[in-house]
């Protein structure tokens, strides 16, 4: 078996591979150079099936899919056309705001069928392709949910950026949308519930309302569908009834900002988060990077320090830049705003470099393959 | 009557297209505009289309520019006929990326 991570860049896409001793990793030059990599993930069904999110402001969007693991690839389908009227969301000011495609945050490829992947894009909509990239099609029972014109972006942009598929059920599907908050689909994606009830957040008019949560990223261990864990923009919470009721897991956090969250492929409420000072300093806390390990769900962390700087680190994390392998003991690696990839092969006891001069992260996602 | 225009893609665009380096030849029916330059060129290189213009409206994408003869000529119609420098193939048309690196 082999270990192959990919690194999605503000300026290419990085290979990194390794056998599954994961102690000794190459690195190829970057595909795509000078392009931005918003995400790149490999089928779970077929490995060799790879998928790229390749994006400029001057091109505008391009998606690539190598059938050889990521050796070679081929541009396939770029025309994401909203089905219909497109209508409004709200502009950051409250005005509306008509939907306009800008790019693809988030690839994910089916667990059941290697020719089907979705797509996650901004302005926030679903998109499904059952072709293997060659054509798209709106899932556009989300972004006419009666609530999507009160829906507003956050500072990256009104981005569908979390995607999770039940491996048992497909037709169960969560997606995260800032700033809109969470949503469920039991159908396959074609009809969906909110699924924030219970959720907090200060900066709203109303706290606990049902749409406007800047949901920064969800997870779920494959095993339970109905339990999630979120990273919001501010607080980490559980929900055990797949996100109709949420409860706030921070604990003793040292603080409850932060962008991605993980669950350990074998332990279902061991958790990760890496916090982040505030939502106006994008830093860890005090300089030091820290990963927080969770064993019990959320509420009580543990700081994962060895390896990592603890003092002078000044670099975010971003949202789908963080991804654990399925070996044993579990691989968790993560990638810096600061072009820093960090990995742990001990459940992330200790932490090694794997680079620390690649462009602004993106993205990292994590594959055992044959 | 058909005519053999050059174009400079930016380097982007060229390494997607694997068209290799410098300019590329398109052939177009008279009158060449930037409008059936560019038809030209996403029929040859499918993978281009909704790089340099909106694969739906197919208006200029936000962050690209048309140059001929040193003019900028993005802000005319792309029914226009290009500059006869242009047609009988002595300048090329330039698709520029706006100056907005990062």
């Amino acid at each position: 078996m082999a270990v192959r991570l990919l690194v999605g860049t503000k300026k290419g896409l990085f290979i990194f591979r390794s056998d599954d001793g994961r102690d000794d990793w190459s690195l190829e030059a970057p595909h795509f150079g000078g392009w931005e990599v918003m995400h790149a993930k490999g089928s779970p069904v077929d490995p060799r099936r790879v998928w790229v999110s390749q994006w400029t402001d001057w091109h505008g969007q391009v998606v690539q899919r190598s059938t050889d693991g990521g050796r070679s690839f081929e541009a396939v389908g770029n025309e994401f056309g909203y089905r219909g009227e497109t209508g409004t969301h709200q502009w950051y000011d409250g005005t509306p705001h008509p939907w306009e495609f800008k790019r693809v945050w988030h690839l994910e490829p089916s667990r059941h069928d290697a020719e089907v992947v979705f797509a996650g894009v901004e302005d926030a909509a679903l998109f499904r392709s059952d072709d293997g990239g060659a054509t798209w099609g709106e899932l556009d029972g989300l972004r006419t949910h009666a609530t999507g014109e009160s829906w507003a972006p956050g500072a990256g942009g009104l981005c569908l950026h979390t995607i999770l598929l039940d491996p048992a059920d497909p037709d169960l599907v969560y997606v995260a949308i800032s700033a809109a908050g969470a949503f469920r689909s039991v159908d396959g994606g074609a009809s969906w519930t909110v699924a924030t009830g219970g959720l907090h957040s200060e900066y709203l008019p109303d706290p606990e309302a049902t749409v406007g949560h800047c949901v920064h990223n969800l997870a779920m261990h494959p095993s339970r569908p109905r339990t999630l864990f979120m990273q919001k923009h501010w607080d980490v919470c559980r929900s055990d009834d797949g996100g109709d009721h949420w409860t706030e897991v921070s604990g003793d956090l040292p603080s409850d900002f932060g962008f991605p969250v993980g669950v350990h492929p074998h332990e279902p409420e061991t958790i990760y988060v890496i916090p982040i000072k505030s939502d106006l300093e994008h830093y860890p806390p005090e300089g030091k990077l820290r990963v927080y390990r969770s064993r019990t769900g959320g509420g009580d962390w543990e700081a994962l320090t060895r390896g990592l700087p603890q003092s002078g680190c000044y670099q975010n994390v971003l949202r789908d830049a963080l991804s654990l392998d399925t070996l044993d003991p579990c691989g968790v690696y993560f990638g810096t705003t600061g072009g820093h990839v960090y990995a742990s092969v001990d459940d992330g006891d200790s932490w090694r470099a794997l680079a620390t001069h690649l462009p602004r992260i993106q993205s990292i996602e994590v594959q055992v393959v044959p | 009557m058909s005519r053999s225009v050059r174009v400079h893609l930016p380097g982007h665009l060229r390494e997607l297209a694997r068209t290799g380096a410098g300019e590329v030849e398109i052939q177009v029916e008279e009158p060449a505009t930037v409008a059936r330059v560019l038809d030209e060129v996403e029929a040859r290189w499918p993978v281009l289309r909704g790089t340099v213009r909106d694969p739906f409206t197919g208006e200029r994408r936000a962050y690209i520019r048309y140059f001929a003869c040193g003019e900028d000529i993005s802000h005319e119609s792309p029914e226009d006929a290009l500059p006869q420098e242009v047609v009988e193939g002595r300048e090329p048309l330039r698709v520029v990326g706006a100056i907005s690196g990062g």
